[in-house]
């Protein structure tokens, strides 16, 4: 790749007339303003889904009648005064969440036109709060994947550049950010599948500490692994969604009591001179700018520390000597743990069932094998080997010692800094179907972002710039339930830049800022 | 040549936890209701769903701990057992595998023959029960009821202490008995409440290494129990004597047949692949709770019967078969708490109580009166008022009025006559009535009492005091 390749699109400024250009916290004070209706952002996001996506294939379904139907209620409810923090803007979920107004398909074949009785917590709350779900988007099957490419409904694209994947497993979600066909959408993280798509989608993306937002009709990958979040442009965005999502769910036992701040009114006005990081400091692990690191990238993301310290923050190296066993320990751990969590797509009671099964053995073998794709299969192949006789020790056990020692290294870690800075992924966005083949080189995506997930602390990805065209991602590690760090420094650096704003407005997205549709 | 061999047999107990719902959902557990109706999305398996755990079983898993001697866990964790069934939904059965609620304990059990033996227990742990398949419904096909999937069981396992299919039964019974007795199971064995996997093994005496065993599944009575053990024995000493191998592996009992066969062999068994549940953190219980949960146990059956023996003087069988539900024990000592004799108590509540109880075919529980009203009965036996005769014919008008003894007595005139004036008057009448027989007596044919006593008695209508009116005929005839 060509390092000096200028990405094809600009910063955008937000021009109310094109509410595609206002990120969602924008969005809402339009509609506070009464400038905007919940239904004109309705059918502005519709619209541009309608017109874009065919290009990108980041979204599976929509409900118009629904979506604007809800739309016309929230504004009838703000005009009485009854406006929740979300009332009216339009919103999209990754299809690993159970909806039941509209298909949940986690993006397999083996759910092809499953519709689920039951709607998951994140969604039921989002909801509650007056967002208004316009559709679902496409993700790769199961959450397995780091690109995008592994979605039973075809591969989504990056609209930052034609033949490129987004990344992964949030593919959808993070794609229609980037290309501005809804202010936010939902997503999951299990080893970096909010903050990887984030990073290469170049929009902004935060995985909560694990047991924030409940997993309830969440479809589980690795259930200690997953943890629900959001992708939109901006940090703020992300506090005022997730704060909407967080908190104690009676139907989930791995969700925390633990107390849910106001993280959107903590970040403060701009204008009450709240822009400064003194006294924060960053920790920078040597272990994230070693081996396999895209040289550009690396820049980029020093570049942004630089700004972050310009802004008060103290950088301070650490150790985090563990680093190097993340990948094969998560590589253990989250397939034993998705091969018991998908033994229950058995083409028994729901989902897809093979043809004229001639014995119980038979109906199982031919429902899973056609149902599951290659990368699924390939995990629970795994899981059920690390979980076997004579290899759980080995394997299995071993992993969960791993996932320890790299705990007690963030814990030592955090013992002198406040957030753990760093890339989130070790590239850019690679072509369609350059890591296909080998597997191996698809999971080192993950190399930067799995620990959060072993860990359960809360991370977050934002743009930082580009390399070789195309968009670089910031990572932050924060303690556990210190969200509220994350989003300040996010949404610090975020006051001082305007990578954000970068919008792509090349082929895939023609006349992306001015179009009123 | 078979009874070389000792045999050894260890039990593992599947008791179905009295609960409203199931360990996992909000499901109802009530059995019979029409297949797949008490079925949440929990119980489906569903994509999405998660289980939280139903803290009603922790109290009852305490009360088996403690009963057994055996110490709760302040942290155990639930497991994953993972195989494929289509009466399984999530495709795995959440259980406990390496740290079980209970520990290990122990149980008293009276052997046939009287002698007391203390069979070990090795640990009790929480685990959901699975659907069930049913094969006979839909012609041609099998059919899935999940019902019972979810809800929730305690196994209870013991150590290899048995000695024969008769321990067996005597070590089930006394454990049906006491999770009954302290209300952790309804013991219902029709309805599976309550279901025994035995393994059975044998070896020459003296050895100390056991034997390659088998395990029977799920036997549902106690006679399931004994004749599927004496199959597998005899079984097993036929493949022993000549020559070959016990195979370890899982056999089923078939009633209709009278055998047991083969389900699956250890080679061919699952690798059930445990590991914890991520989607459920340790289940913890602190000092506190556990201290609650056990200040509101009753006494134990065992303490009970010892009670009712040396405290109350009762005799030593009365004392088992009193103890043998916990409503006739309560029942019992309410009957002394209101002032009934406890002598008379037991007698009657195992003699008159227990029969009508069988002719009306209910429980101790269903009984149509109050103790209260019952030890009203009993006190007018014990003060003479009435004869034990007279009182069975009050009982059967209390049993179906809710009128008092007193009121019964005196509305129809049973008060016994113990007046001294009244038996010479009716023996005296009696006499005059019967002259020869009087003198055949005199003349030495004295088996003619009997005679003129139930003359004296039907005179009386059955009221006559029988002591005084004996001692009194008897005064009369032989001092001419």
């Amino acid at each position: 790749m060509n390092a000096s390749v200028e990405p094809d699109g600009r910063a955008v400024p937000a021009d109310p007339s094109a509410p595609h250009t206002l990120s969602l916290h924008e969005q809402a004070a339009a509609l506070a303003a009464g400038t905007l209706s919940g239904v004109e952002l309705v059918q502005h996001a519709l619209a541009r889904i309608e017109r874009l996506d065919p290009a990108l294939n980041s979204v599976l379904c929509t409900d118009p009648e629904r979506a604007l139907a809800r739309a016309a209620d929230a504004d009838a409810a703000r005009a009485r005064g009854e406006a929740g923090a979300l009332c009216g803007l339009p919103l999209v979920h990754k299809d690993i969440f159970c909806t039941s107004g509209l298909p949940t398909t986690c993006g397999s074949r083996m759910l092809a036109g499953y519709r689920s009785p039951i709607t998951a917590t994140a969604v039921a709350r989002l909801e509650a709060a007056g967002a208004i779900t316009l559709g679902k988007a496409n993700m790769d099957e199961f959450a397995m994947g780091s690109s995008g490419e592994n979605s039973a409904f075809g591969a989504t694209g990056n609209p930052w550049r034609a033949g490129t994947v987004p990344g992964g497993s949030s593919s959808g979600s993070a794609a229609l950010i980037a290309a501005r066909l809804a202010p936010l959408a939902t997503a999951t993280d299990t080893g970096g599948s909010i903050r990887q798509p984030a990073a290469f989608c170049g929009v902004t993306g935060i995985k909560p500490t694990y047991g924030r937002v409940s997993r309830y009709g969440m479809i589980a990958f690795a259930s200690s692994f997953d943890q629900g979040g959001v992708i939109a442009t901006t940090a703020q965005d992300c506090a005022l969604a997730l704060g909407a999502m967080a908190g104690l769910d009676a139907n989930d036992a791995t969700s925390s009591d633990a107390d849910v701040p106001d993280w959107a009114a903590a970040l403060g006005d701009p204008a009450d001179g709240a822009t400064r990081l003194d006294g924060l400091r960053i920790g920078v692990p040597e272990a994230f700018f070693g081996d396999g690191l895209d040289e550009t990238v690396a820049v980029r993301v020093r570049e942004a520390l630089s700004t972050l310290a310009g802004l008060g923050a103290t950088l301070v190296p650490v150790e985090l000597p563990n680093q190097r066993f993340g990948i094969p320990a998560y590589y253990v751990i989250a397939p034993a743990e998705a091969s018991s969590n998908l033994s229950r797509f058995d083409g028994v009671r729901f989902g897809h069932r093979c043809d004229d099964a001639v014995d119980l053995q038979d109906l199982y073998t031919r429902s899973r094998a056609e149902g599951f794709g290659a990368e699924v299969q390939r995990r629970i192949l795994i899981g059920t080997h690390v979980l076997s006789a004579g290899y759980y020790d080995a394997c299995y056990l071993r992993a969960q010692r791993v996932r320890r020692l790299i705990a007690d290294d963030f814990e030592r870690a955090f013992g002198s800094v406040d957030v753990i800075a760093g890339p989130t992924a070790p590239g850019v966005a690679f072509a369609r179907g350059a890591n296909s083949g080998d597997p191996v080189a698809m999971y080192l995506n993950d190399l930067y972002t799995v620990a959060a997930n072993l860990c359960g602390l809360p991370a977050m990805s934002l743009p930082c710039g580009f390399a070789h065209g195309m968009p670089v991602g910031l990572q932050l590690i924060g303690r556990a339930f210190d969200e509220g760090t994350l989003l300040r420094t996010a949404h610090r650096y975020q006051q001082e830049s305007d990578w954000h704003r970068w919008m792509p407005t090349g082929a895939i997205l023609p006349d992306t800022s001015r179009a009123r549709t | 040549m078979s009874t070389d061999r000792e045999i050894v047999i260890g039990l593992e107990i599947h008791a179905q936890l009295r609960t409203a719902s199931k360990l996992f959902s909000s499901a109802s557990t009530r059995f019979g209701a029409e297949p797949n109706t008490q079925v949440s999305a929990v119980d489906l398996g569903l994509p999405g769903v998660l289980p939280v755990p139903n803290r009603e079983v922790v109290a009852h898993a305490i009360r088996l701990g403690t009963a057994l001697g055996a110490p709760i866990a302040e942290r155990s964790v639930f497991a994953r057992k993972n195989y494929f069934y289509p009466d399984l939904p999530k495709g795995y059965q959440i259980s406990q595998m390496a740290l079980p609620i209970v520990g290990p304990g122990h149980l008293d059990v009276d052997l046939p023959d009287g002698t007391p033996k203390r069979v070990r227990i090795t640990r009790a742990h929480l685990e959901e029960d699975a659907g069930k398949s049913v094969h006979d419904r839909i012609p041609g096909a099998s059919a899935i009821d999940l019902n019972r999937a979810g809800t929730p069981l305690l196994e209870i396992v013991s150590e290899p202490d048995l000695r024969s299919a008769a321990e067996a039964v005597a070590y089930a019974r006394q454990m049906h008995a006491l999770v009954r007795w302290i209300g952790v199971c309804d013991g219902n064995m029709q309805e599976g409440s309550f279901r025994c996997d035995a393994n059975v093994s044998l070896r020459p005496h003296g050895q100390e290494t056991l034997g390659t065993r088998t395990e029977i599944k799920n036997l549902n009575s106690f006679r399931f129990l004994e004749r599927a053990i004496l199959h597998e024995v005899e079984r097993q000493n036929e493949v022993l004597d000549e020559g070959g191998r016990v195979v370890q592996e899982t056999r089923l009992y078939d009633p209709d047949r009278d055998e047991t066969r083969a389900m699956r062999s250890k080679e061919e068994a699952n690798d059930y692949r445990y590991f914890p549940d991520p989607d459920l953190p340790p289940l913890l219980v602190d000092a506190a709770f556990i201290a609650r949960v056990r200040d509101t146990m009753p006494e134990l059956q065992a303490v009970r019967r010892r009670r009712f023996v040396e405290q109350l003087g009762i005799g030593a069988d009365d004392a088992v078969q009193l103890v043998g539900e916990r409503e006739l024990a309560d029942g019992f000592e309410a009957l002394i708490a209101a002032g009934a004799p406890p002598g008379l108590s037991a007698n009657w509540l195992l003699g008159e109580v227990s029969g009508a109880l069988n002719r009306s075919g209910g429980g101790f529980a269903t009984m149509p009166m109050t103790p209260a009203r019952l030890a009203g009965l009993l006190c007018r036996i014990d003060d003479g008022t009435v004869s034990g005769k007279i009182a069975k014919r009050v009982f059967e008008t209390m049993w179906s009025g809710d009128e008092t003894a007193d009121a019964i007595i005196e509305r129809e005139g049973l008060r016994q006559i113990s007046d001294r004036g009244a038996i010479e008057s009716l023996v005296d009448e009696i006499m005059a009535a019967h002259p020869d027989q009087v003198a055949e007596y005199r003349a030495g044919k004295t088996k003619l009492m009997g005679f003129l006593v139930g003359a004296a008695m039907k005179a009386s209508r059955g009221q006559a005091n029988p002591g005084e009116l004996n001692a009194a005929l008897k005064r009369r005839l032989d001092s001419p």
